[in-house]
């Protein structure tokens, strides 16, 4: 029953949609206020909906009903509850349910709290969201139906691939999707500020919140999905730009140029055709995204349950939400009055210098993760990796990193090139002092340049709140100047690690030690041990410092559903760094492979991650914040 | 799509014969369901020995430079190197360096022992080309069909600054 009730959940959800669609179509075109009206409570009820529907998925997981087809292929009744619980996401038809539950959340979520924008908009708004929930819902129900029966029902199920049995596969997961998600609602605002010619100032200030909430969300599921990686995967690598991690990438640069862009357009009521475009493109990436990830397309280490064909109805869907889209542009910017221009030596100048460094990158990222594809039209495999990204987006993520540390110290409107140079002889001297100092331990050309900017951006990005009145500073301005020393932080973890990393790879019986960095690493003995679902080879390491001395035990563990063994990392975290163990094979002559890493400061990567979030949300608590004050100032006068 | 597929899994000329063997291990997604033994038994011991055969003796071993480093850091440092630019022909998109896949270890131990022998990593990039295409490394090499993605940087950026001047104003003193 229960598998029949979100099934049905479901197509109530998509009818409701269809339903939205058409009021908002109605209520606009034929000025029907009364129509508009019953929009926002149907957009309501379609989230609702929507959630109840995943929670049915859920509850089918944790019963572990082997009637269900999509519970039989990807889960096991041995499995540990919160396996069974984030299991629901961690399968194609399971993870596309969550992309539309959160969608529909999104959509619920922008009719009860978005007061702020004209009614006509508002209701252009939910109607472009109903119409990408439509074919969402669509496909779901065509061609990936999470509630299909399986007659007659399997004894159990095969199990979830042991990769993703890990507390990050309940966190990862819906975090990164709030991100890509939420960037619809970008959309849509442009889509219905396009439908109701009113992009201006008022508009971005209405969007601003709900883009800095997808960016938020998609900071953290970045950051939280590259530590996953690197612990899991068992090798000491953080990011691979491998396709899947592009997709969550460029979504990013999309949202985080537009937090930018959105801000001209409310302060200064610049950049308006840009904006728009920049919050299509963000939720395209989204999608585009969504497709690679799905479609397996491209070969990657962290794609799950893909499906070639069920990729050809997502392009259809990509084609038609982002042609659609750019043809409204097309049709309507016609109609957008151009901005206000301003000085190059400018808040607003540096502002839109960040925004083509982020869209270049953002292009580059793209290209090289789409080239493989255009290669194989031509019938030639190519692999596009590493090499390539940092070779041309490094340069201009550290251009990008000079710029960010200039430009908040600029004035909006106009400003003094000498004046300025003033206010950054500090962070410039930072960075000198770094970039000397780090010669003689040459760290390599890039980590070399990226540790000396992160430096300056360090010094610069606090330099804001320097001879200022710390009570009185909005929360916004706390806001920016956490984030960017987020960026400076994490920089300086990246070129750490790649400069200073230690690598130790030996082959040692018990009682033998070797050692990485600043470590002896002795290996103590080797023994079994069993867990719910797993059993393993357990190392006993013992890592000697100085006078400190502490246990890893890194294991070899062996899943039976499905049959796979996976390296589990045992990583020892201290201030100025982290020791990483991974237990290797055995060689057959009692001596086991050890494979050790110190890296150095690598933790400041996260850690940073982390400080951009946070610095988004006393953005968002800022600006929230401050918008309530003038509304309810406005009804007292 | 997969090149995987396509090319000559055995390294001919290298270290060892015999196909790669694609092992159940942790990072490719598609393992092969190569049953392991049944863990059931309560006792350790029992369960030690039960599980212990199948790790404990490979088909072949594994070349020696496979998961050994040179012994000159400067040497080891350039294999290193060239290792994270090659990929794992039969992996989901890794590198050789970070790969448990047989076949990643065999590259891996040919790298090493071409360092060693004193060959410089461009030739042994270029050898490992001419015997599994450009596939294989990640550094995609210029070409008539590679040189637009090579110009992209700075064909993005020359256009993208070129349309960015228009929302600026012409400073007027």
């Amino acid at each position: 029953m229960i598998a029949e009730a979100g099934l049905a959940a479901l197509w109530f959800a998509g009818a409701l949609a269809a339903l939205q669609l058409v009021m908002a179509a109605i209520g606009i075109a034929r000025d029907r206020d009364d129509v508009a009206a019953a929009v926002r409570p149907v957009a309501i009820v379609q989230g609702l909906l929507a959630v109840l529907a995943m929670a049915l998925l859920i509850e089918l997981f944790l019963d572990s009903d082997m009637s269900v087809k999509l519970v039989v292929e990807n889960s096991h009744s041995a499995k540990p509850w919160l396996y069974k619980f984030a299991g629901a996401w961690g399968n194609h038809e399971g993870s596309m349910l969550l992309w539309v539950t959160i969608l529909g959340l999104a959509g619920g979520a922008v009719a009860i709290f978005e007061r702020s924008l004209p009614e006509r908009t508002l209701t252009a708004t939910l109607g472009a969201q109903a119409t990408i929930a439509l074919g969402f819902y669509a496909f779901l129900l065509f061609s990936s139906n999470p509630f299909a029966r399986l007659n007659p029902a399997a004894a159990d199920g095969l199990g979830l691939n042991p990769l993703l049995q890990d507390p990050g596969l309940a966190f990862h997961p819906p975090t990164l999707y709030t991100g890509y998600v939420g960037l619809s609602v970008a959309f849509s605002f442009a889509v219905g500020a396009l439908v109701t010619r009113d992009v201006g100032p008022a508009f971005a200030k209405a969007m601003r919140p709900w883009v800095l909430i997808a960016w938020i969300f998609l900071t953290l599921g970045i950051t939280a999905g590259s530590y996953w990686a690197y612990y899991e995967l068992g090798w000491g690598g953080w990011w691979f730009w491998d396709p899947v991690e592009n997709a969550s990438l460029m979504p990013w640069l999309a949202a985080t140029a537009l937090l930018h862009s959105v801000t001209v357009l409310a302060t200064r009521d610049g950049l308006r055709a840009w904006t728009i475009m920049l919050a299509v493109v963000a939720f395209s990436m989204s999608m585009i995204g969504t497709f690679l990830v799905r479609s397996g397309i491209l070969t990657s280490v962290h794609a799950f349950a893909v499906d070639p064909e069920r990729g050809a109805f997502i392009l259809a869907l990509l084609a038609i939400y982002i042609g659609g889209a750019l043809a409204l542009f097309a049709a309507r910017i016609g109609t957008v009055r151009a901005g206000t221009t301003f000085d190059p030596v400018s808040r607003e100048g540096g502002l839109v210098t960040n925004n083509l460094l982020l869209s270049v990158i953002l292009g580059i990222v793209l290209i090289g993760t789409l080239y493989p594809i255009v290669a194989a039209s031509f019938g030639v495999q190519l692999s596009v990796g590493p090499p390539f990204f940092n070779k041309a987006a490094g340069p201009i993520a550290l251009l990008l990193v000079a710029v960010m540390a200039v430009g908040p110290l600029l004035r909006w409107r106009r400003d003094d090139a000498k004046a300025v140079l003033r206010r950054v002889m500090l962070p410039i001297g930072a960075t000198l002092v770094a970039a000397i100092a780090l010669l003689f331990v040459w760290p390599g050309v890039l980590p070399w340049a990226g540790l000396s900017l992160a430096a300056g951006l360090a010094v610069a990005s606090v330099a804001p709140l320097w001879k200022r009145n710390l009570k009185r500073t909005p929360l916004f301005t706390y806001g920016m100047v956490i984030a960017h020393l987020g960026i400076a932080v994490s920089l300086a973890g990246m070129a750490s690690d790649s400069a200073f990393t230690k690598e130790t790879l030996v082959a040692v019986r018990a009682g033998e030690p070797a050692r990485v960095g600043p470590y002896m690493v002795k290996l103590d003995g080797i023994s079994p041990v069993i867990g719910e679902n797993w059993s393993a080879l357990e190392a006993r390491l013992t890592a000697t410092r100085g006078g400190s001395e502490n246990i890893l035990r890194p294991q070899l563990r062996f899943f039976a559903n499905p049959p796979t063994s996976t390296n589990e990392s045992a990583i020892l975290t201290v201030l100025d760094g982290q020791l990483y163990t991974v237990l290797g094979q055995p060689d057959g002559q009692g001596r086991w492979q050890l494979r050790l890493w110190w890296k150095p400061f690598v933790t400041l990567i996260w850690f940073g991650g982390v400080l951009i979030a946070l610095g988004g949300m006393l953005s968002l608590l800022g600006r929230v914040l401050r918008e309530r004050r003038a509304a309810t100032r406005a009804e007292w006068t | 799509m997969r090149g995987a597929n396509q090319v000559p899994l055995p390294l001919a000329g290298g270290v060892r014969g015999g196909a790669s063997r694609v092992s159940p291990t942790a990072r490719a997604s598609h393992a092969l369901p190569r049953p392991l033994p049944r863990a059931g038994g309560e006792v350790l011991a029992a369960l030690l020995l039960c599980i212990s055969p199948a790790f404990a003796q490979p088909v072949t071993p594994p070349a020696r430079y496979a998961n050994v480093q040179l012994a000159d850091p400067a040497k080891e440092a350039s294999a290193r190197a060239l290792m994270e630019t090659l990929r794992c022909l039969v992996c989901q998109g890794q590198s050789i360096a970070d790969s448990d896949a047989d076949m990643a270890a065999d590259m891996r131990a040919l790298v090493r022992e071409r360092i060693e022998r004193g060959e410089k990593p461009a030739s042994i990039r270029d050898w490992l080309i001419a015997r599994y295409g450009d596939y294989v490394t990640y550094d995609p090499p210029l070409s008539g069909l590679t040189w637009p993605l090579w110009l992209a940087p700075i064909l993005l950026l020359g256009s993208g600054g070129w349309i960015a001047r228009s929302s600026f104003r012409r400073r007027t003193r």
